[in-house]
């Protein structure tokens, strides 16, 4: 018998071993362990994203202010590329050849994030004349192809900060919201920030199975798992684009802002930030060269005025401190108080009057914008023996004030909106400390200065409510999303300020004087002779910045008013001098439709800030 | 001879004849749906690589009809002559083959192409048992190892030069039979040892090679003899100078490559060692330190020799052979796309002519090499379990049959057969679920191809053939 005959059991063993681990090894792979599966989904199925075409914006007229134009990315897919002739094709697409020899090194290069079988980004935004070059000479260069995406064009160079603009999402955006994936496009201020999810649609996409080398074999289970883009929702603006690009050209040298909005619906008509810009310029390519141009512009035309600057109103606000005096009672239509060219608070302390009013009544001393009287006003306001202390008194006046839209946001659809400033009570507590303030102390408060801040945007919903006599709705940008049913309730909520409608009447009847009767502040920028009841009150803005700015606000017809608007000029000086011709010549354009002002017009555009 | 055919016909193993048609046939199918596409639905198209898969297999049962008809005698008389034509083969296809991804493996004649190295494993396997068969050989004498080493040996050398790794390795299975003939255990273990170092030795990075050998070497001293202080004093002696060597570089501010200083470190101490053990009269601790010695010195040199003395063209050639430079995307690019191509099958699969992954091309050499993708795709854990179980229960059943031979000749036969089908089936098997590195060797009897499909049809029906006769005695 063979010595070794028992080695037969262990071969055997070996072998049974053997196929026993295999065994155990493949019930883990193909049973324990599922990541194989998802591996495999990933492996041979590519989701092919269909890219919606973006919302279109009109204004409120139908007018088409954006939309979408085709841009053209030259993609590569590394592992596809082979030897070209790169001296032509960095020719066609406008590239210098080092940059092309290089772009196609890195590419080529295995790194985590790049992965040389599956495409990416060669070069974004090809120009139509070198993709239609390039499209005859693809055949040329395998491995790159170009995938078509939309970029957003405007109609006439208007609106850049009420519009916004769309960029590629960053990662931080990603993690926010699944929807989105690297290199899609997001709207990252304005408009296109606010209503992004009515602009964006749905992406689509189509699923495909594809082999190792990328190659399309067809369609996973014939498009039953597809999805299908939804085309974007346009919007209708409440802009009057006209109005909006007429304001932006008579404000062109000026730094400011000018906010128009209709009364009855709080829908803005126009919101002019000057400077501005093209908003060409920050879509595609360019932005990453005109970005920091416009962000190092002393004259920062990227500050969204409208809605951010803080000015103090100036006299504008006198108004205001009228109808919370006619309300609490300390005044009437008909209290006189005498102006000897100032108002003495204390001591020696003068706040001086433009002229020796002499005795006016309310509507007089609004028409002439009188320093002293208003002094009185906020005086009896604040002293008023009603109210146990200057505290409760204050309180009662900032509510007031407060009522009119003023030191908070609106919560609207204006992106990047700021919320003013009405300081509080506990505010002079801590400056002057508890108990020793009172109306003196703070008198610049009846003139419209010290600590007040007001956007453009606030200014102008001051005087919507004075025209609306008591109310205004939220003002907005958005009229209507197509396939929505109406607007945001938010903008139908009315809201009412706690005064009589009698005391507008008194308030109203001055500023119609202003402008339409000889001694009025803003008696040259009437429009008896087209036919137009504006009401007006100017305003001149000490400001820490320098010159005063210049302010103006207004609504016309006097009666069921169409338009209200405030017109700040930065550093311009009197008030009815700039922006109230600003202001006029916007009304007539709104109402009549016409430019008749040849003169006047020339003459704002004149305007130059000495260096 | 009526007679004879129905006694031939009885003894035919039948069972091992039926386990090779359903492979067969398996691999057929699995081929078939590996490369399937559109325009070419039929199984029997001849243009696509099932349909020429079906000629071979028909070419196969042809080849089983000719081993059947043949002479028993003509085996055990021809062995040598066989083996003497084969070795010629390998020499053509040095001179006269194609190259064909950087190896000359393949001979062209007209339209057909054969690899001879796939019908040099018969061959060789006819020639040993031929040796062995003959009177008075014993395994265990070192005239028998060197005479049987030189006859796997001879083609081996001219397979490495065309060069095929693969085929290469498959030589090694022979020491499976050898073991069951009476070599000692140890040689093989140390041959194993030597392989597996040979291999890391290029793989790896020397530094964790020779880490690893010094803690092996410990282990396995101290599990071998149960001294434990001493190993303990001896590996604590090793750490001390590692440390104090590599303190003396830092201060020095000499770059310091570990290797060096693991390598002074230990031959130091393993000479202390040395001197404090013989002293204290503890056995075979010299001959474990020359062992690690040799063991150092053997993956370093394998090492120098690899990236010092071999030509750069050498040296790519040395990486495909080793399946270091195949990896399109990358090291284990093949084995991670073949492991979620069986992953994904799941325990049913996803159904014939279903599967994703091997289809559109994610597995490389989806019909050759890495064919048992398909089925652990398409068929799932059943699909993949029933075809290990198969190849188990051929094996077991080849040992059956070996067992029950007579004479030598046919035994060592039947072993090597075992052993030759067991390395291809572990080694393919294995680097598809990435238990094993990629080593391109086919499946047998399922794989793409000709050559391999005859030549493994060959060495089992010729021992298929030797067993019907087994009655009749073969000298």
């Amino acid at each position: 018998m063979n010595p070794y005959a028992f080695r037969r059991y262990i071969v055997g063993a070996i072998f049974v071993l053997t196929g026993l681990i295999y065994i155990v090894r493949l019930f883990y792979l193909q049973i324990i362990d599922r990541s194989y599966e998802r591996s495999a989904e990933n492996n041979s199925r590519r989701l092919i994203t269909q890219y919606p075409a973006r919302g279109l914006i009109y204004d409120r007229n139908g007018q088409l202010i954006v939309y979408n134009e085709a841009a053209y990315d030259l993609m590569i897919t590394p592992v596809e590329v082979k030897t070209f002739d790169t001296v032509e094709f960095s020719k066609i697409i406008n590239l210098p050849i080092e940059v092309v020899r290089e772009k196609i090194r890195k590419s080529r290069v295995k790194t985590n994030t790049n992965n040389i079988f599956k495409p990416s980004l060669f070069v974004g935004q090809l120009s139509a004349e070198n993709y239609a070059l390039l499209g005859e000479k693809l055949y040329k260069y395998p491995g790159f192809f170009v995938q078509t995406r939309t970029l957003r064009k405007y109609a006439n160079k208007t609106a850049a900060h009420l519009l916004g603009y769309v960029g590629e999402i960053d990662s931080s955006g990603i993690k926010k919201d699944h929807y989105y994936k690297t290199g899609d496009y997001i709207g990252i201020s304005g408009l296109e920030k606010t209503y992004e999810t009515d602009l964006r649609g749905r992406k689509g996409t189509n699923i495909l199975l594809v082999d190792v080398h990328n190659r399309v074999k067809g369609s996973f289970q014939n498009g039953r798992a597809d999805t299908v883009a939804i085309v974007g929702s346009d919007l209708t603006t409440t802009l009057d684009a006209n109005l909006q690009e007429y304001g932006e050209f008579l404000m062109q040298n000026m730094r400011g802002s000018a906010v128009a909005i209709e009364p009855a619906t709080g829908e803005i008509l126009a919101m002019v930030s000057a400077p501005t810009y093209d908003p060409g310029l920050l879509i595609g390519r360019g932005r990453r060269v005109n970005f920091p141009y416009l962000q190092n512009d002393p004259m920062k035309p990227l500050f969204f005025r409208s809605a951010m600057a803080n000015y103090p109103p100036g006299s504008t606000f006198k108004i205001v401190n009228g109808i919370i005096g006619l309300q609490e009672g300390v005044l009437t239509p008909n209290t006189h108080y005498s102006c000897a060219g100032g108002y003495n608070y204390g001591g020696s302390k003068l706040l001086k009057c433009t002229h020796v009013h002499g005795s006016l009544n309310l509507p007089q001393a609004v028409q002439q914008s009188c320093n002293t009287y208003f002094c009185n006003v906020f005086r009896s306001i604040i002293d008023n023996r009603k109210y146990s202390s200057t505290n409760q008194s204050y309180n009662v006046w900032r509510d007031d004030v407060m009522s009119f839209g003023l030191g908070k946001k609106f919560n609207s659809d204006i992106s990047n909106e700021l919320s003013g400033n009405v300081p509080s009570s506990g505010y002079y507590d801590r400056v002057f400390g508890k108990d020793r303030w009172k109306s003196n102390t703070i008198i610049s408060l009846a003139i419209g200065q010290a600590e007040l801040g007001i956007t453009p945007l606030q200014m102008a919903n001051i005087v919507t409510t004075i025209a609306n006599r008591g109310y205004y709705y939220t003002p907005h940008l958005v009229k209507k999303i197509l396939n929505k049913q109406g607007i945001d309730s938010r903008f139908l909520e009315k809201h009412t300020t706690p005064f009589d409608t009698s005391a507008y009447g008194v308030i109203i009847q001055g500023m119609y004087a202003a402008v339409n009767e000889a001694g009025g502040t803003a008696y040259w920028v009437n429009m008896q002779n087209l036919g137009i009841d504006m009401c007006g009150k100017t305003g001149t803005a000490q400001n820490p910045h320098g010159e005063n700015h210049s302010v103006f606000i207004a609504f016309a017809p006097r009666e069921n008013p169409r338009i209200a608007i405030a017109v700040f000029v930065e550093n311009a000086g009197y008030g009815a001098t700039w922006a109230g011709r600003i202001a006029s010549l916007m009304v007539e354009k709104y109402l009549k439709g016409t430019r008749t002002r040849k003169p006047m017009e020339d003459f704002v555009l004149t305007f130059k800030y000495k260096k | 001879m009526i007679d004879s055919r129905t006694s031939f016909l009885r003894n035919l193993d039948w069972t091992t004849v039926f386990i090779y048609l359903l492979l067969v046939i398996m691999g057929w199918i699995n081929i078939y749906a590996a490369v399937y596409n559109d325009q070419h639905k039929s199984i029997f198209e001849i243009s696509q690589r099932y349909g020429s898969q079906m000629l071979w297999i028909l070419a196969a049962f042809v080849l089983v009809f000719v081993i059947f008809m043949i002479d028993l005698k003509f085996y055990t008389f021809f062995a040598y002559p066989i083996y003497g034509l084969s070795l010629l083969l390998l020499i053509l296809v040095l001179v006269m083959g194609r190259e064909i991804n950087g190896a000359r493996a393949w001979l062209f004649i007209g339209k057909f192409s054969i690899q001879p190295a796939e019908f040099a494993k018969v061959a060789t396997a006819l020639a040993i048992a031929k040796y062995l068969s003959a009177y008075n050989i014993k395994v265990t004498s070192l005239r028998a190892l060197l005479s049987v080493g030189l006859i796997i040996f001879l083609p081996m050398v001219l397979i490495i030069l065309q060069p095929d790794a693969g085929s290469l390795l498959v030589f090694f299975s022979f020491s499976i039979m050898l073991f069951r003939e009476g070599l000692p255990g140890g040689v093989l273990i140390f041959g194993f040892v030597l392989a597996v170092l040979f291999f890391v030795s290029l793989v790896v990075l020397k530094v964790y090679i020779i880490a690893a050998i010094v803690l092996i070497g410990y282990l396995a001293f101290v599990l071998y003899t149960r001294n434990y202080k001493e190993t303990l004093i001896g590996f604590s002696l090793t750490v001390a100078l590692f440390f104090l060597f590599w303190g003396i570089m830092k201060v020095s501010h000499k770059t310091n490559d570990f290797y060096f200083i693991i390598a002074a470190s230990f031959f130091l101490s393993g000479l202390v060692f040395l001197v404090i053990t013989f002293f204290r009269k503890i056995r075979h601790v010299a001959a474990f330190v020359l062992f690690l010695f040799s063991a150092i010195f053997f993956a370093y040199s394998v090492e120098y020799m690899y990236h010092h003395i071999l030509h750069e063209h050498q040296r790519d050639r040395m990486d495909i052979l080793l399946g270091l430079k195949q990896d399109p995307l990358g090291m284990g690019y093949n084995v991670n796309q073949s492991m979620i191509a069986i992953g994904s099958g799941g325990f049913a699969g996803k159904g014939f002519l279903q599967g994703t992954q091997t289809k559109y091309n994610f597995v490389p050499e989806q019909s050759t090499d890495f064919i048992f993708c398909t089925v652990g795709e398409e068929w799932g854990f059943m699909g993949t379990a029933v075809v290990v179980g198969l190849f188990m229960f051929l094996l077991i059943r080849v040992i059956f049959i070996s067992e029950r031979q007579r004479s030598t000749f046919s035994r060592v036969y039947g072993y090597s057969v075992a052993s030759i089908l067991f390395f291809h089936f572990a080694i393919n098997v294995g680097m598809t679920i990435g238990v094993l590195p990629v080593i391109g060797i086919p499946l047998p009897f399922f794989s793409y191809g000709g050559s391999s499909l005859w030549s493994f049809t060959i060495l089992l029906f010729v021992l298929i053939r030797l067993d019907a006769s087994r009655m009749e005695l073969l000298k």
